[in-house]
């Protein structure tokens, strides 16, 4: 949101703060100032807390005071409650900062005798109003009300002037109420608090809870309509504890390394984006952890900082394991510039899981994150809370220009290129490790299955893990098939001998050709030499032919001058 | 064994002193009502006759104006009004309305 909406929509309607972390976010300010917010929830869904903490935040931070009206606890048992949270409620009121006033109802004291109105409560409540000039008002719950008195049509009433009341006194009131059948509130209260309607849940699932929270209305604003989960922490209410609203972040054109160099290969040379999301999903035994070790031991050794979220490994196994491929990460653990935080999710939910990743981000300013394996939250909340949980711990990663590498275990016979959290959209670069099951063995074959930005091999190598760490191979790419492992080791010695074998008969043939190529040379001089030899006898017959001719031309002659020819 | 015995004989007897009681016991009744308005001047009508009518003698009762003492609203847990607040004989018992309901209101008081 720019300044200049937020100043539209404070001069549209004005805002009363919470103080309460991220619940100012969702409603782009806080609660309508001046009027009744209404706040349900079941037992132990934490909306007294919500109210108190509306006061006490108020009296703290903003300089407005409030009165507490509760009908269900004592002054000293809301005291006892918030003592954990560090709030000072006696100290408070001692200030005249904060005003308790426990409206008591036993319903077998009363009895009803007549037509009578709740004036008693206003007076109380102005009374307490005006001796704090209170800005804030907090009634929990009012509905006990409803139990203490039987003439519900007198109650309604009542009810619908005690809100124009509030109204008029211009405080910021939260009223809490409990759900009910087909309603948000069991006695409907709802219909006379429209301006702001509040929902919040405590669902157990899988046995284990999750609080929530949904704006269900905010008349004249905008609001943030999802169901945020929310928590209890030490520093009181937390809704969502990341809080990100926007997709506006720096991005660089800066490279890391992943720790493999054919892999950095494979990336267009140089690795992965700075502060990117990877993802890198796979069958169990595939090397996902190695992976993320190797990117981190990588990281390491450039002196930038790692946080290594172990969601099922201890540390030390960790350690232990990656050592047998020749990755020590000991010494950057003693370093501090690695750090381990190996704690399953269900230990604490989801919600605990989170304030944990927030707390240890901004404690340790880590440059590069891992999760592992980030499907183990799977076990802590269904994939779409999982989803938008882990949208937004990826939001302020990117905000904070991390680069994050979550492994994502796929299982064996499941579809390979689904994550189960569906949550491949939120990375930039994907990477698939997958067993690759020929000629009897499994082996473990790697590819870029996306990689925003960046030109990459669409090619399998064979992933190898090494005494030395992780090395990729070409595979076999066979006319039919891809081969690794052995197999493509005996394929590649088959083709060596191939290869041999046709060099030899080549050599056969050429050798063939050139005797060929000698035996006819020799019959062609045979011939010459046959043709030669008859040509020199032919040439001689002709000579003594012609010597004979002449010999006897001359004979003739010589006979004719003897006998005085007169011709 | 013994014991047993007398146990009876002794709630009889505490039964019997509470009836005894009942009608000579000091009702304390503090009835807190909103200004000079028609719900309270009818409230106010109403104790006062059943007073007369079934607590002569023995009552006790204070009518406060709870918008001239508005700290004794925080004080005495009042919430709706006109409220009657029968402090004594004990168990309290707060009678809320204008008292119109007579039956309600002995009811209410124990009467």
């Amino acid at each position: 949101m720019t300044t200049t909406q937020a100043n539209r929509i404070q001069l549209a309607l004005p805002k009363c703060p919470t103080g309460i972390q991220g619940l100012d976010e969702i409603t782009h300010g806080g609660l309508p100032k001046g009027r009744p917010t209404l706040v349900c929830g079941s037992a132990g869904s934490g909306k007294t807390l919500l109210a108190m903490e509306f006061l006490v935040r108020g009296a703290q931070q903003y300089k407005e005071s409030g009165v507490f009206v509760s009908f269900e606890e004592s002054e000293k048992e809301l005291m006892d409650n918030v003592i954990s949270l560090g709030w000072d409620l006696k100290d408070l009121i001692d200030q005249k900062k904060l005003l308790i006033d426990q409206i008591y109802i036993e319903p077998s004291e009363i009895k009803e005798t007549g037509e009578y109105d709740l004036e008693g409560l206003f007076v109380r409540l102005g009374h307490a109003i005006q001796s704090l000039n209170a800005k804030r008002v907090a009634l929990d719950t009012l509905e006990a009300l409803f139990g203490g008195f039987t003439n519900e049509l007198i109650m309604r009433t009542e009810l619908r002037r005690l809100f124009r009341w509030l109204k008029d006194k211009e405080v910021t009131a939260v009223i809490t109420g409990e759900p009910g059948d087909g309603n948000l509130t069991r006695y409907g209260i709802e219909e006379y608090v429209s301006d702001c309607v509040i929902v919040v849940d405590h669902r157990v699932k899988e046995q284990i809870g999750t609080r929530r929270l949904r704006v269900v209305k905010y008349r004249g604003s905008t609001h943030g309509t999802n169901e945020y989960p929310f928590l209890i922490g030490e520093q009181g209410l937390s809704v969502l504890p990341i809080t990100s609203l926007g997709l506006e972040y720096k991005v660089t054109t800066e490279r890391v390394s992943t720790g493999i160099s054919r892999l950095d290969t494979m990336l267009g040379g140089q690795g992965y984006y700075r502060g990117s999301s990877i993802l890198a999903s796979g069958t169990p035994g595939t090397g996902k952890s190695t992976l993320a070790t190797s990117f981190v031991h990588a990281a390491c050794q450039r002196g930038e900082r790692c946080l290594y979220f172990a969601l099922e490994e201890a540390k030390t196994q960790l350690i232990r394991n990656m050592r047998s491929i020749g990755i020590d990460l000991e010494p950057w653990v003693k370093s501090g510039l690695l750090r381990f935080h190996a704690e399953r999710a269900t230990s604490s939910g989801l919600e605990m899981y989170l304030i944990t990743i927030r707390t240890l981000l901004d404690e340790f300013k880590p440059q590069i994150v891992v999760f592992d394996p980030m499907s183990n939250l799977i076990s802590v909340g269904t994939g779409e809370e999982i989803k938008s949980v882990l949208a937004r711990v990826i939001d302020y990663l990117k905000i904070k220009g991390i680069t994050a590498l979550f492994t994502n275990l796929t299982h064996a016979g499941g579809p390979l290129e689904t994550t189960e959290t569906a949550v491949s959209s939120l990375m930039d670069t994907w990477i698939l490790l997958r067993d690759i099951e020929s000629g009897g063995e499994r082996n473990r074959g790697i590819y870029i299955l996306k990689s925003r930005g960046m030109a990459h091999s669409n090619q399998i190598r064979e992933f190898l893990l090494t005494d030395k760490g992780v090395d990729l191979l070409d595979v076999y790419l066979g006319p039919r098939e891809v081969l690794t492992g052995t197999a493509r080791a005996t394929r590649v010695a088959e083709e060596k001998a191939d290869r041999l074998r046709r060099q030899q008969e080549i050599e056969r043939r050429q050798h063939e050709l050139e005797r060929k190529r000698a035996a006819m040379e020799a019959q062609v001089a045979a011939l010459r030499a046959e043709f030669e030899a008859e040509e020199e006898e032919v040439e001689k017959i002709l000579a003594e032919a012609k010597m004979r001719e002449e010999v006897l031309e001359e004979n003739q002659k010589r006979m004719g001058d003897m006998r005085k020819t007169d011709e | 064994m013994k014991k047993k015995k007398i146990e009876p004989k002794d709630t009889v007897e505490a039964f019997e002193r509470a009836v005894k009681e009942s009608d000579s016991q000091l009702y304390v009744l503090r009835l807190y009502v909103t200004g000079a308005t028609v719900r309270s001047m009818c409230a106010i009508e109403n104790i006062r006759r059943i007073c007369k009518e079934y607590l002569q003698g023995r009552y006790d009762l204070e009518v406060i104006d709870i918008y001239q003492y508005p700290k004794l609203a925080r004080g005495e847990q009042i919430v709706a009004l006109p409220t009657l607040i029968k402090k004594l004989p004990l168990p309290l018992r707060r009678l809320v309305g204008d008292l119109s309901d007579t039956e309600k209101v002995l009811f209410g008081l124990g009467l």
